[in-house]
């Protein structure tokens, strides 16, 4: 009960936060003047008409010498409009600048975009955790050991490498001098076809191999601690061998700090692959955003701002609500 | 037995009569908390050697933008994408200026024939090999290869050029060809290095003599009796190796430039015209094209973008963590002494905004502030979030020590709350202060990398660049010259290993409970 008690407060503060900063970034850009690019071939009235249909102006009007004048309308009464939409129509907007995505509905869009940069992280998590895990069970099971310092090496090589200058070896070795993989990501839609996969390596390399260190630090930390406890001297007494003993009792209790840092930092990354997402073309939701932010796609960069925002606050939560969940000793809020 | 019982009381003496030890000042010296934590942080190598790369670094970018002529706005589009030279490995095979390129034999004569001309080689040593027939394997000179090119000079500016010749002996008008000579439809119509024989559809297919080698086609003229050489074209400065000018018989003589309306057409060396515009009519101190790290596809010196943009991230990141460091502990002071109701209210506001994605912040700043300031932007919004970390360090800090005796002795003597905060207890907090301003420094730039190198933040405007933009120009050339991200790359990596090492040794010398074990 004080579990549930205290899950509920936590998601009612984020949602508070959430709330807040959302209505904050509403009005910041309903504040700005609307763009509008009107192309060739591209009829004016039907996008003002649209506009205004939509809420966002008013008395929109063509003068004497073809240029169109509208009024604006009040920003809360936009909030409003807006908010009525998405909760009964779930009408999230549409595209307005992007010629890609003009007059699309947002969210399909959005939804259309989810998949790629979902599959990178979790194949990034796959390889990563593993990987880290073992780097780091290995440095502290030979701890001081000439094993554990040139890991310990490796891992400080891996965590001050920025993701830019990581990406960009990886795609000169390995896409281009070694060539094994594409420069970029394929196109199409086809995502678990085996050569789109091959395509996504480099950049699933370039997100996992930071995790990869992150994970192996933490792990190394926490199995030295949990050794040098009483319990496994105990575990030791009682006739359990060496291996049992680290498997059984030390590992089990080192993962209950690292199992939330897992799952918080695959949440994480999901904002956090703009770079690479760029650097390797990956028609991701950050690819979006980018586009979004540079050609004043306001509706896109609403619900992907939402989408960035929650994404951070939830990485947040799920970090202290997993550790009460995952360890019955930690009853988080209980008094 | 008996008889040292009876030793005389006046035999006994005390051993310390006079000085006692208990008052004695300790003959040691005392080590204070700040002394501790530098002796420890001189234990660890990897911090030690974390803070002599930083130093280097911080000398590169105070020292880089000093000693070169270049400036972060020079730029030169015909020498863009420029191999990087160091002179002291001019005679080897790595970092000379060159790059290692495949071609047939029309190239390799142009480009020969480029170093026959001139003496500038354009193939390094005008060495070749022939990988297999017609195809031959040779090392490309960046700065060389551009060779000549047509420019139309004003008489004064062609006057000047000449007169610079006479005073230096070096030659950059060398004679033209007739304009019915050239080769048609040449992508670049300036290029000058067509000075032979050539035929075929574009008139680019290179016609060689009975011995393989080419026919030079120089614009030459004759002269009448009593005519002096040059006057047609203004020309007094003669001179090309052995010939004086003179073709032949010593009655026909090369033409030096094509006069037209807006002035003299000239065929002109670009890297001597290149010297001589550099020393005498701008005269900024650049005596060669000489690009230590290479040059960028818009043809600036990295070397000079490197060392400024380097210059740019230590200050800006220097500013951010003083800013940050000053709110956050004060901040964090005040919500941690206080604690209660104005620590829950300050709490709440730093979570809503550490909550608010730097990406948004960042744009609704640019599209509300404008293009033009976007070094503001790139610091409200570092600023916005930054102080949150250190301000919960130090609330942490004084939920640890305000209810310690030795505060409560100092309020009972009459200490007001600001004395006790920041002579008592903010102290305490120093240490972790430190610590996390020198790891926000790495994280600053390493953002600020990334946010230019998206392209959201542009600072690369006039004589500010970032390293960050460096490498996104650089990606773009990947393929072709990998040198161009590489020295970015190889900064702002460096950068951040140093950074993390001095960092954690500077957090692991600050942490007390750590003494002794290591």
């Amino acid at each position: 009960m004080y579990m549930f008690k205290y899950v509920m407060k936590r998601i009612g503060l984020l949602i508070m936060t959430f709330c807040i900063i959302m209505v904050m970034c509403f009005v910041l850009i309903k504040m700005l003047p609307i763009t509008v690019n009107i192309q060739m071939g591209q009829d004016a009235n039907i996008m003002y008409n649209r506009l205004e249909a939509l809420g966002y102006i008013q008395n929109a009007h063509q003068l004497a010498n073809g240029t169109w004048t509208y009024d604006n309308v009040p920003v809360m009464i936009q909030l409003g409009t807006y908010l009525r939409r998405i909760f009964l129509e779930g009408d999230f907007g549409m595209g307005i600048n992007m010629p890609e995505y003009r007059y699309q509905p947002v969210l399909d869009v959005f939804v259309e975009k989810l998949p790629p940069t979902i599959l990178i992280n979790i194949y990034s998590t796959l390889i990563g955790v593993p990987i880290g895990l073992g780097l780091g069970i290995l440095a502290a099971l030979k701890k001081n050991k000439w094993q554990d310092q040139l890991i310990n090496v490796v891992i400080i090589l891996l965590i001050s490498l920025p993701s830019i200058v990581m990406g960009l070896i990886i795609q000169y070795v390995f896409c281009f001098s070694l060539g094994w993989f594409p420069l970029i990501m394929n196109s199409g839609y086809n995502y678990f076809s085996w050569s789109m996969f091959r395509s996504m390596l480099p950049a699933v390399f370039s997100l996992c191999f930071g995790s990869i260190a992150g994970y192996a630090r933490f792990t190394r930390a926490e199995l030295t601690e949990v050794l040098t406890s009483e319990f496994m001297l105990l575990a030791r007494t009682k006739g359990l061998t060496r291996g049992q003993a680290t498997l059984r009792h030390a590992m089990r209790n080192s993962m209950v700090p690292i199992f939330p840092s897992i799952l918080s930092e695959f949440v994480a990354v999901l904002s956090g692959s703009l770079v690479i997402e760029s650097m390797f073309s990956i028609p991701g939701v950050g690819r979006l955003y980018l586009d979004s932010i540079n050609s004043l796609d306001y509706d896109f960069f609403m619900l992907l701002s939402g989408f960035y925002t929650l994404v951070g606050l939830a990485a947040g939560i799920i970090i202290d609500i997993s550790y009460g969940f995952i360890d019955p000793r930690i009853r988080m809020g209980a008094k | 037995m008996q008889e040292n019982m009876t030793i005389p009381k006046e035999k006994f003496e005390f051993v310390n009569t006079g000085d006692l030890s208990h008052d004695k000042k300790l003959s040691t010296k005392p080590v204070g908390y700040f002394q501790d934590a530098f002796k420890r942080f001189c234990k660890n190598k990897g911090a030690i050697f974390g803070a002599i790369v930083i130093i280097c670094l911080l000398l590169f970018a105070i020292i880089a933008p000093l000693c070169t002529p270049y400036t972060v706005s020079y730029r030169d589009s015909r020498y863009a994408v420029a191999q990087p030279r160091a002179k002291i490995f001019e005679n080897t095979n790595f970092w000379d200026g060159c790059e290692a390129r495949n071609m047939g034999r029309h190239d390799l004569t142009y480009y020969l024939a480029m170093g026959d001309e001139t003496g500038h080689n354009a193939i390094k040593n005008q060495n070749y090999t022939e990988i297999e027939p017609g195809y031959f394997s040779v090392r490309l000179d960046s700065v060389h290869k551009v060779g000549m090119i047509y420019r139309v000079f004003e008489e004064a500016d062609y006057l000047a050029i000449q007169q610079y010749q006479s005073n230096t002996g070096r030659q950059v008008i060398y004679p033209t060809v007739a304009e019915a000579d050239r080769p048609v439809a040449l992508q670049d119509n300036e290029d000058a290095n067509y000075y032979f024989k050539t035929e075929g559809k574009n008139r680019t297919d290179i016609v060689y003599d009975d011995n393989g080698d080419i026919i030079p086609v120089y614009y030459t003229y004759t002269l009448a009796d009593g005519e002096q050489a040059g006057d047609a074209d203004g020309y007094h400065s003669l001179r090309i190796e052995g010939e004086d000018g003179v073709n032949g018989d010593g009655k026909v003589y090369y033409r030096y430039a094509i006069r037209n309306q807006t002035g003299y057409e000239c065929r002109i060396n670009y890297y001597e015209y290149y010297i001589y515009y550099h020393t005498v009519v701008l005269q900024d101190g650049i005596t060669e094209p000489y690009f230590i790290f290479g040059t960028t596809g818009l043809g600036q010196d990295i070397f000079t973008a490197l060392g400024s943009g380097a210059r740019f991230s230590f200050i800006f990141a220097l500013i951010v963590a003083a800013v940050n460091m000053v709110v956050g502990a004060i901040y964090g002071s005040i919500a941690g002494y206080y604690g209660g109701k104005i620590d829950l209210f300050m709490e709440r506001f730093s979570d809503i905004l550490s909550a608010v994605p730097t990406m948004i912040v960042i744009t609704l700043l640019k599209l509300h502030m404008g293009a033009t300031s976007q070094a503001i932007v790139l610091f409200i919004a570092f600023f916005m979030t930054g102080w949150i970390g250190i301000s919960a360090t130090t609330r942490m800090q004084f939920y640890r020590y305000k209810n310690q005796e030795y505060v409560l002795a100092a309020r009972t003597l009459g200490a007001k709350d600001g004395r006790i905060m920041f002579k008592h207890i903010f102290p305490n907090a120093l240490g972790t202060i430190v610590t996390s301003c020198a790891l926000i420094i790495p994280s600053m730039v390493y953002s600020e990398t990334n946010l230019s190198y998206l392209g959201i933040i542009n600072l690369s405007t006039g004589n500010i660049t970032s390293v960050g933009t460096l490498i996104a120009q650089g990606q773009q050339y990947l393929t072709t010259a990998p040198y161009m991200a590489l020295f970015p790359s190889i900064f702002l990596a460096l950068m951040m290993l140093s950074f993390n090492l001095f960092g954690n040794g500077l957090r692991d010398a600050f942490n007390p409970s750590l003494r002794g074990s290591e």
